[in-house]
């Protein structure tokens, strides 16, 4: 539709515009994260992570030594250089730990008892005292520090906080959970699709009620029920919980692809002498392939992100918690503040589902469409 | 064992079980029980094609009826007993949560849950889908905004903790709001009522990327000739997409919107991550949640309050598919 009379460039400026302005809108949250992820505790609280290549301005405390003190007229005075002998630029400076940057550079800042403190910009400073100084005085000051990015956060996160165990307790209950609905699902929508039988419209217009069944149900009875039987709160319940749930989407999807399938290639297998087992074997399954993999997605970035089904069917101990029990009911209460461990946490569990998204998303997208539109 | 190795044991004996039992079924099915030989092969052939198609079922139905039927009947009974389940209350639970504030209050805000994030979900959905229908870099636009789709509800409610912080050095909101003068950060998530808007937002900014495809995939299924016909007729762009295309669309985005309706009476995420349901921001879900585990009568409860709230929807839905297969 690129040459329709009566395109107007006025419009398709608007057009450009408007799609840049979204797409900006729906990716800062994102990028702000992974911005985050990676500065330092201090710089994350010192300025927001959009001036982050930008030098922050940090507050810093240096203790001048009182041994060096000397009598000056009625003064005691102290002289050096707060950076002691390293580099530096100090910004502004104080001499109270409730005021730290009371003075700018080059200023002198009067302090109680008749003290007075005098900072230059090259960290040169004059303490002047009427009385004898007894204890070190401390220094406030405040001083660029270049933007600092690292690993850091990723490293404490895996190593020290048990991510590591999350993400492969989360990679433990995604496999089974994707593969063993898919296989149980293609015999029954190829019995759905290609055999004739009595009864076989109610069990569709079954799936298809049991696709909006809310989740919220099974909980408490499936739970009673795993208890009764012995599972418990164990990997096996929630490899069990996730396959029966997967199940309805994956029958329709399923059905829907293999109903569009071709009959006389079916047929001439059949004529052939080829019996159901094998024309789904051999013709139904493989020609099947784009419908499995966008359902393995599906259940994959399904499974992975859940929280709920987890925080019910898994035991409730730091061993056996799925990276986003992990976030929600571990770092959110036990890190709350500490933006940098979050974010880095928050990305180590979303990195994956967003490289199975990049890479395949042209089966998540068909698998989409057949789901839905009808 | 360590649970990974647990957990590759379990696909080998998951598959190979499938496997095993789908093919030895029907092996058993064709050479003992009805072999085409002896007097009969004929009958004994149709016989097996009539049996075939359970075995095929069979597993499937098995884990649907336990994992989602029977559940429906065990929730609804569970709720009829009372916080230990060994005494029967008839409707005492019902009738206790409903006099309960927790519950009008959950019940509200899940009200305005399915009539805003649908909505709005739908109409940024359409909006993109129009906007990139011609553009060059249109697929770019539309897999980044159909990224969010990838990330869980927790991750995403992280990533929004990161805007909505109450502080303007790390928090994109008060940061604006400093910057146009605001003396004090403010934290939005304690922002009686409205609050509920910025959880639902983070739901709209999610499910956009679905309504978009969807929508997109109609809007290029649409006949060019309407839009040629509507265009030579000497409509304007605004007319052409208001008054040709959405019309068109128009039974799409009735099903985008519903299926994101389902969705927002499930996620209990964005809410238990972000405010754990306070500051009047609890909705059913997560109001079901906070009972599951301590009183097991007032949680199914709650959860067959959603499912009569979902009954309608599944009702049409069925009521579409059967249409459909006739």
């Amino acid at each position: 539709m690129d040459n329709i009379a009566g395109t107007k460039s006025s419009l398709t400026w608007a057009v450009n515009l408007s799609v840049i302005f979204l797409v900006v809108l729906w990716l800062i949250p994102t990028v702000g994260l992974l911005v985050s992820s990676f500065r330092d505790r201090d710089q994350i609280s010192a300025s927001g992570w959009w001036l982050s290549p930008f030098a922050v301005e940090q507050n810093f405390q240096a203790k001048i030594p009182a041994g060096e003190a000397r009598q000056d007229g009625e003064f005691f005075v102290i002289e050096g250089n707060i950076f002691s002998g390293g580099e530096g630029e100090v910004i502004r400076f104080g001499g109270a730990r409730s005021n730290p940057t009371v003075a700018a550079a080059g200023e002198t800042a009067e302090l109680t008892r008749d003290r007075s403190l005098t900072v230059q910009e090259n960290g040169d400073f004059v303490y002047r005292s009427p009385a004898e100084i007894s204890r070190d005085p401390s220094v406030y000051y405040s001083t660029a520090t270049p933007p600092d990015f690292s690993l850091d956060n990723y490293q404490t996160i895996l190593f020290s906080n048990n991510m590591d165990i999350a993400f492969i307790n989360t990679l433990t209950v995604t496999i089974p959970a994707t593969i063993i609905p898919i296989l149980i699902a293609a015999f029954a929508a190829y019995a759905l699709a290609w055999m004739d039988f009595a009864g076989r419209g109610l069990l569709i217009a079954m799936v298809v009620g049991l696709l909006v069944v809310p989740l919220q149900l099974a909980l408490v009875p499936l739970l009673q029920f795993h208890n009764s039987i012995g599972i418990g709160q164990s990997f096996l319940g929630i490899w069990m919980a996730h396959t029966g749930f997967g199940l309805p989407l994956a029958i329709y999807l399923l059905r829907n692809y293999m109903v569009g399938l071709p009959r006389d290639i079916i047929e001439s297998a059949k004529v052939d002498g080829a019996t159901d087992f094998q024309v789904f074997t051999k013709i139904v399954l493989p020609l099947s392939f784009p419908a499995l993999a966008s359902f393995a997605i599906f259940q994959f970035l399904w499974t992975w992100n859940d929280l709920l089904v987890a925080k019910v069917f898994l035991p409730s101990n730091a061993e056996s918690w799925v990276m986003t029990v992990k976030i929600a009911d571990d770092l959110l209460g036990s890190r709350g503040g500490d933006w940098g461990i979050l974010a880095s946490a928050a990305f180590i569990s979303i990195a994956v589902p967003l490289v199975v998204f990049f890479t395949m998303q042209r089966y998540l997208v068909r698998g989409l469409l057949a789901g839905s539109v009808k | 064992m360590s649970p990974l190795l647990q957990g590759i044991v379990t696909v080998i004996i998951g598959v190979g079980g499938c496997v095993g039992y789908f093919f030895l079924s029907n092996l058993i099915l064709d050479k003992v029980i009805f072999p085409p030989r002896a007097d009969n092969p004929g009958r004994n052939i149709n016989r097996a094609n009539l049996v075939r198609p359970w075995l095929f079922l069979f597993p499937a139905m098995a884990a649907l009826g336990l994992y989602l039927v029977y559940p429906v009947v065990g929730s609804f009974y569970r709720s009829l007993f009372n916080r230990s389940g060994d005494q029967f209350i008839g409707f005492g639970n019902y009738t206790t949560m409903f006099s309960d504030d927790g519950f009008q209050i959950a019940f509200f805000n899940n009200m305005l849950w399915v009539l805003f994030v649908p909505a709005a979900a739908t109409f940024f959905g359409l909006l993109v889908a129009q906007l990139t229908d011609r553009l060059k870099w249109g697929n770019i636009a539309k897999s980044l905004i159909f990224m969010p789709m990838a990330i869980s509800f927790v991750g995403a409610s992280l990533i929004w903790k990161f805007v909505y912080a109450n502080n303007a050095d790390i928090g994109l909101i008060n940061a604006i709001r400093d910057f146009f003068g605001a003396s004090e950060p403010l934290d939005v998530l304690q922002v009686r009522f409205w609050n509920n808007f910025f959880l639902m937002f983070i739901l709209v900014w999610i499910q956009t990327g679905f309504a978009m495809v969807i929508l997109s995939a109609a809007l290029r299924g649409i006949p060019e000739e309407t839009i040629e016909a509507a265009i030579i007729d000497g409509a304007n762009p605004f007319q052409v997409f208001f008054k040709i295309k959405v019309p068109q669309i128009m039974g799409t985005i009735v099903v985008v919107w519903t299926t994101i309706t389902i969705l927002v009476l499930k996620v209990f995420d964005i809410v238990y991550t972000m405010t754990g349901g306070n500051f009047g921001t609890d909705i059913l879900p997560s109001y079901m949640m906070s009972y599951m585990f301590r009183d097991d009568g007032r949680a199914t409860a709650v959860a067959f309050v959603i499912m009569i709230v979902v009954l309608p929807v599944m009702i049409w839905n069925i009521r579409q598919a059967r249409a459909e297969m006739r």
